[in-house]
């Protein structure tokens, strides 16, 4: 599969078309392989922009104006910089639902599910103790969100471990049986009779609010979404359990030749991945919207599996990969004001690239400017 | 009894029968699709966006043109295309069939909104509907049996899919491809062709599984036109073995769950809507917790299937 692995001499070099024009210096082809998974996602990004210029072009508005207004309303000025990071914080969280079971091969999508769980359970925890102190409420909430979170989509992998349900379908399922349980919720039993027009639970209080990073108006969700993200990054490859863990994505019979209990892993790593997008909930709640409704199914658990798969499911990748989505999500607020473009603009750009990224996944390999000189 | 309308709680049962016919129709056309592009050896889980697409292509073209049935035509050739670049994109080498159908998904669903911005004002016209009812005079029964033609043609579609993956030179070679790509090789077919072809008709039946929604029920263009209903008909092939006679009763059955909520309420019972609308989707996954089995692959499953390898 990796270009790196290096043909030996005097294979006979096959030429691919562009990537004869672009042959790099020779020092090159040593990272050629890492470089690979650099260059592949940045040149599929680069086409859907290209596309999606053409296909508002399509529509009159100036493609041109389109990059302008992109750039300005995603990292233009300090504003939107923050507005970027402010969504980007959920977006890493959310990704690291799908990167992680991504480890041991199963494609999981139910970050959104796991998102409203955990932000359900985690305004409960804060409704719980009105008396409590601040900092004890946001861990509670924090411990309470997690735990939803990974429950739910351990769940989904109990379900593939035990009774061979495909976990695609069976956590896509649990989304909508979540966003049920939400709406339930919000409009019965833990309805805030106040809440006419939108119907919410009740606030979780200024006191309990959690702030921005000094300095930002970014709050600390950003950076807990780095140490998760960082986390996980020495969990898959610097531990022996993230090792077994990738034993067994890469080779289930293997792996249980070797002894290693799948179930467990799939089970433990299941939960864990919840539990990042149940985090995400956790802070939509406590540092944006202050309690629970159905503002909290915006789709960050959808972009997630985006920057997911753009990230190539590396934990570490999936930081900048969510900063680069964020600001497109932050810039729409702009496309929509200057240039009148539809909301749903900012969806068609994520599916596009989504689209044009798994793709590219056949050039992988195949590109000639990757391979050592004269191999 | 004086009023005939007033029929007490059997208005509950009728309202659940004459929404399983409602409600199942896009169920059943977009299972019906996906049942022979799986046969084929491949899954498309794109199919909500492709649903979605035929549901805004369907309700525009109907609106421009005022003929809703030229409408159900675009629906199914939008979804027709949306299947064409599903199969193109996945017939890449190394390219992972259930991943380009979630891009596909998100995609299809984001064009759709943004296409479909001018459409949420106007009103279209809509499918006729034929009334099997007209022999009584209770009007709950008359509503339940108000049967769309769209549902008729789903009916008589199931038992002729089933012939013709059974008996024609087609369903025989798409049976190959699902079962073996390398004896459709051998046999001198492009595996890849016939994916293309097997998934472009389950996109043109989707999209008009779409169009029904938006041009006869609900009734009307809107972002929440579709929660899902694309993503629980591919589980329904999974618990209809990949039969289309079966995926006409899991359909019913889907479209009785579904109608539930709405027929609660209807009698004044809306304690817990919400969770009754959330009941194909549970009745989804017990089923399939209920059928699936971590030991053995299921019986009827396509041998080249990805999702049941």
């Amino acid at each position: 599969m990796k270009a790196d692995v290096g043909a030996p001499i005097g294979t006979p070099v096959v030429k691919s078309g562009a990537g004869e024009f672009l042959r790099l210096p020779p020092f090159t082809a040593k990272i050629g392989g890492a470089a690979e998974y650099v260059v592949i996602p940045a040149g599929a990004l680069l086409a859907s922009l290209l596309l999606f210029g053409i296909f508002v072009a399509l529509f009159g508005k100036n493609p041109l104006d389109l990059y302008f207004y992109m750039y300005q309303g995603a990292f233009g000025t300090w504003f939107s910089w923050q507005n970027t990071l402010t969504r980007a914080a959920p977006l890493i969280l959310t990704a690291l639902c799908t990167a992680l079971p991504a480890q041991l091969g199963m494609v999981i999508i139910g970050g959104e599910g796991a998102l409203l769980i955990g932000a359900l359970c985690a305004t409960s925890a804060a409704l719980a103790m009105p008396a409590a102190p601040p900092l004890v409420v946001d861990i509670a909430m924090a411990i309470a969100g997690m735990i939803g979170g990974g429950l739910w989509i351990m769940l989904s992998g109990a379900l593939r471990q035990y009774r061979g349900v495909n976990e695609t379908i069976s956590s896509l399922l649990l989304v909508y049986i979540a966003l049920a349980i939400l709406n339930f919720l919000v409009e019965g039993p833990m309805r805030d009779p106040t809440s006419l027009n939108k119907p919410s639970t009740p606030e979780i209080g200024a006191a309990n609010m959690i702030g921005s990073i000094p300095g930002t108006d970014v709050h600390w969700g950003f950076m807990f979404g780095i140490i998760a993200a960082v986390l996980s990054y020495i969990l898959i490859y610097h531990t022996v359990f993230g090792f077994a863990a990738r034993v067994a994505g890469g080779n289930l019979r293997a792996a249980r030749v070797v002894g290693l209990s799948v179930g467990k892993l799939i089970l433990i790593v299941c939960f864990l991945a919840g539990a990042a997008a149940g985090l995400a909930g956790m802070f939509e709640v406590a540092a944006v919207q202050g309690r629970a409704n159905a503002n909290l199914a915006a789709g960050y658990g959808f972009a997630g599996i985006l920057v997911a798969f753009l990230a190539r499911q590396n934990p570490l990748a999936v930081i900048p990969v969510a900063i680069l989505l964020g600001g497109i999500g932050a810039s729409g607020g702009l496309l929509q004001r200057r240039l009148g473009l539809p909301d749903a603009s900012v969806l068609v750009l994520e599916g596009v690239i989504f689209v044009m990224v798994l793709a590219s996944d056949t050039l992988y390999g195949r590109l000639s400017i990757f391979r050592a000189k004269g191999a | 009894m004086a009023d005939p309308g007033n029929i007490g709680l059997w208005t509950v049962p009728l309202a659940v029968l004459g929404g399983a016919v409602r409600v199942s129709t896009p169920f059943l056309f977009v299972s019906l699709g996906e049942c022979i592009t799986e046969r084929s050896g491949r899954i498309n889980l794109g199919l909500e966006g492709t649903l979605v697409m035929g549901a805004m292509a369907g309700y525009g073209i109907s609106y421009l043109t005022g003929s809703p049935w030229v409408g159900v035509l675009a629906a199914g050739v939008t979804g027709a295309g949306m299947g064409a670049l599903h199969a193109g994109i996945c017939g890449l080498p190394r390219v992972n069939d259930i991943a380009v159908g979630i891009a596909l998904m998100l995609f299809g669903v984001g064009l759709a909104f943004y296409l479909g911005k001018p459409l949420i004002e106007p009103t279209a016209p809509r499918l006729p509907a034929i009334d099997f009812g007209w022999w009584s005079d209770i009007p709950q029964l008359r509503a339940a049996l108000r049967i769309n033609v769209l549902f008729i043609i789903g009916v008589l579609l199931a038992p002729v899919l089933v012939w013709a993956l059974r008996t024609t030179r087609w369903g025989l070679i798409i049976r190959t491809a699902g079962e073996s790509s390398d004896a459709a090789l051998a046999m001198g077919y492009s595996v890849n062709f016939i994916r293309l072809r097997a998934t472009m008709f389950g996109g043109f039946l989707a999209g008009i599984g779409g169009s029904f929604l938006s041009l006869y029920y609900p009734g009307s263009w809107n972002e929440g036109l579709s929660s899902g209903q694309g993503i629980t008909a591919v589980a329904l092939v999974i618990f209809a073995r990949w039969n289309p006679m079966l995926c006409l009763a899991a359909s019913l059955l889907f479209g009785g769950a579904a109608a539930l909520g709405p027929a609660l309420q209807s009698v004044g019972y809306s304690h817990g809507y919400h969770l009754f609308n959330a009941a194909p989707y549970i009745l989804t996954l017990l089923i399939m917790i209920a059928t699936c089995s971590p030991k053995r692959t299921l019986i009827g499953a396509p041998a080249e299937l990805s999702i049941t390898r």
